[in-house]
């Protein structure tokens, strides 16, 4: 935070007027992710979701490529093709298939199919790499009302489902005789994981964004002792990636995308030595 | 005919019940009743639907015909086969209570000591031996204060002492709370003597009524040989006796028998 107190002092009056600091709505936009990641992370790993989440987030380049094309705004097209994998994927597992194999096509296919369509669209060649680790430098007001929003709805999802969800997870069999459906349940998890990569694009780009799920809530695993800390560590850990993968990003000039997720994994392999540490 | 003043109203029923998976009849032609304070066994090898009975029962499967009728406003308590709390999910006991309703500090802690378990709030579903793990989700069950406990299997990976624990609690808790019990199991040693009534089955009921019909009914016999007779024999003394419980009149009922090795002795 110590980096954008003089920012906020230089801007004169507050509210609005503060966010036309391109570096205070990059925090703003990092922190609200972190917001909708910690929670949904967790279920992730709590769920073995990992690669479910790979798929969905590399198909949100199929949804740029689709946007691009049919001129539609990026969100759109990334939520539509996110939910469309994601149901894709339910249904299969729904089915018996095999998991990890179809998921390990599909993530992979949706990566490249999404790349060669992409090529189609002329004049975005360039961009390209935007879409991939994220821009957080360049996210605007209206991103970051999307992002905002999305979030928001994720969190508001999640936390009032929040008991079914964690019955559902232990248990189906439990979740039903307690009078809960857990495919509905599923539906939340996967509704919220579309909404995530739609919000997430911009800041970690598409490959990266199933790492933001992960390695925040993976760290936050060795910390806590129910499952709403580990929700709540994870949250504060991504934000923490975030940030300093912002001031990395500005400070060295990389990709908003990867050097977040390096903090993230920083601020992991912290964890875990103190995770060790502290339980000795 | 919801009669609640004849008290003739089954918790739980199913007429002419059938499941079927891929084409093929796993269950059919199941008609039951779980009536209010018995204790009930299903019993059958591997395969032959138990699990699925339950399921179907609570709801958890479809049926390819036939019905499953529940008392109006019935509370169940549900104890699964196996309940994986992976080391991903951080969970202490007082947590895993309050799943899937919230209950106060007060009634995890009595619903703990019931199960023979104080103190344990605090500790890592994951770091809980077999026995206590069992024990947590009965203590969970208990907590909706349950008209009728289905238990799925609940010994299973428990060693003979422990499973004879196990049922010994589960026919304490019948006697205090009068909750019924429906349970899943395919061992015939200890369960036997638990039960009030035993229904034998194999994709259809082959046969049912009390450990001793049941253990000399040709159809059992025809599904576990006649080997197990000389173990059932020990049980039936206890089960001349055991039908004053149903309704918990209170009175002392403190049968001093020893489980130990799978066996009972009356002193």
């Amino acid at each position: 935070m110590a980096m954008i107190t003089p920012i906020r002092t230089a801007t004169t009056g507050a509210g609005t007027a503060m966010l036309d600091d391109f570096l205070i709505r990059a925090a703003f936009a990092g922190v609200g992710l972190a917001l909708a990641t910690g929670p949904l992370g967790s279920f992730v790993i709590w769920r073995r979701m990992a690669y479910f989440g790979d798929a969905t987030s590399h198909a949100a380049i199929l949804g740029v490529a689709l946007a691009l094309a049919l001129h539609l705004p990026i969100a759109a097209g990334t939520l539509i093709v996110a939910l469309a994998m994601a149901a894709t994927v339910s249904t299969l597992a729904a089915k018996g298939w095999a998991m990890d194999t179809t998921l390990g096509v599909l993530a992979h296919a949706a990566l490249a199919f999404g790349l060669v369509a992409i090529s189609y669209v002329p004049g975005v060649r360039s961009d390209l790499s935007a879409y991939l680790f994220g821009d957080i430098l360049a996210v605007s007001r209206l991103d970051l009302a999307f992002i905002w929003g999305g979030a928001g709805l994720v969190l508001v999802l999640l936390v009032w489902r929040w008991q079914a969800l964690l019955t559902a997870t232990l248990n189906e069999d439990l979740a039903f005789a307690s009078g809960l459906n857990p495919n509905r349940e599923r539906l939340v998890l996967t509704l919220a994981l579309a909404l995530v990569v739609a919000v997430a694009l911009k800041i970690v780009g598409a490959l990266l964004i199933a790492a933001m799920l992960i390695i925040p809530a993976a760290a936050a695993r060795g910390l806590a002792r129910t499952p709403e800390a580990m929700a709540g560590y994870a949250t504060v850990f991504g934000a923490l990636a975030c940030l300093a993968g912002l001031r990395l990003s500005l400070w060295q000039d990389t990709p908003a995308g990867p050097s977040i997720v390096t903090a993230a994994a920083v601020i992991f392999a912290l964890a875990a030595v103190f995770g060790r540490v502290a339980r000795r | 005919m919801p009669g609640l003043s004849g008290g003739s109203m089954s918790l739980l029923s199913a007429q002419n019940l059938s499941v079927r998976f891929n084409g093929v009849d796993v269950l059919s032609g199941i008609s039951m009743a779980i009536e209010p304070g018995e204790i009930v066994t299903i019993l059958g090898p591997n395969g032959s639907g138990k699990s699925t009975l339950l399921r179907a029962l609570l709801g958890i499967l479809p049926l390819a015909s036939g019905s499953v009728a529940r008392a109006p406003g019935l509370r169940l308590g549900y104890v699964p086969q196996k309940l994986s709390v992976d080391r991903s999910m951080p969970m202490t006991v007082r947590r895993f209570l309050s799943l899937p309703k919230r209950v106060s500090d007060a009634d995890a802690t009595a619903a703990l000591a019931r199960v023979g378990l104080p103190d344990l709030e605090t500790r890592q579903m994951a770091a809980l031996s077999g026995g206590q793990f069992q024990r947590v989700l009965l203590a969970r069950a208990l907590l909706s204060a349950p008209q009728l406990l289905i238990l799925d299997e609940p010994t299973q990976g428990l060693d003979q002492p422990g499973e004879a624990a196990f049922y010994r609690l589960i026919e304490e808790v019948r006697r205090e709370t009068g909750a019924a019990v429906l349970m899943v199991s395919h061992d015939l040693h200890v369960v036997m003597a638990a039960s009030d009534r035993v229904i034998c089955l194999n994709g259809h009921i082959c046969c049912e009524g009390t450990p001793r019909v049941v253990s000399n009914a040709p159809e059992y016999r025809a599904l576990f040989g006649l080997g197990t007779q000389g173990a059932l024999a020990l049980y039936q003394h206890q089960h001349d006796h055991s039908h004053d419980h149903d309704h918990g009149h209170g009175h002392d009922h403190t049968h001093p028998h020893s489980h130990d090795g799978g066996g009972h002795s009356h002193a």
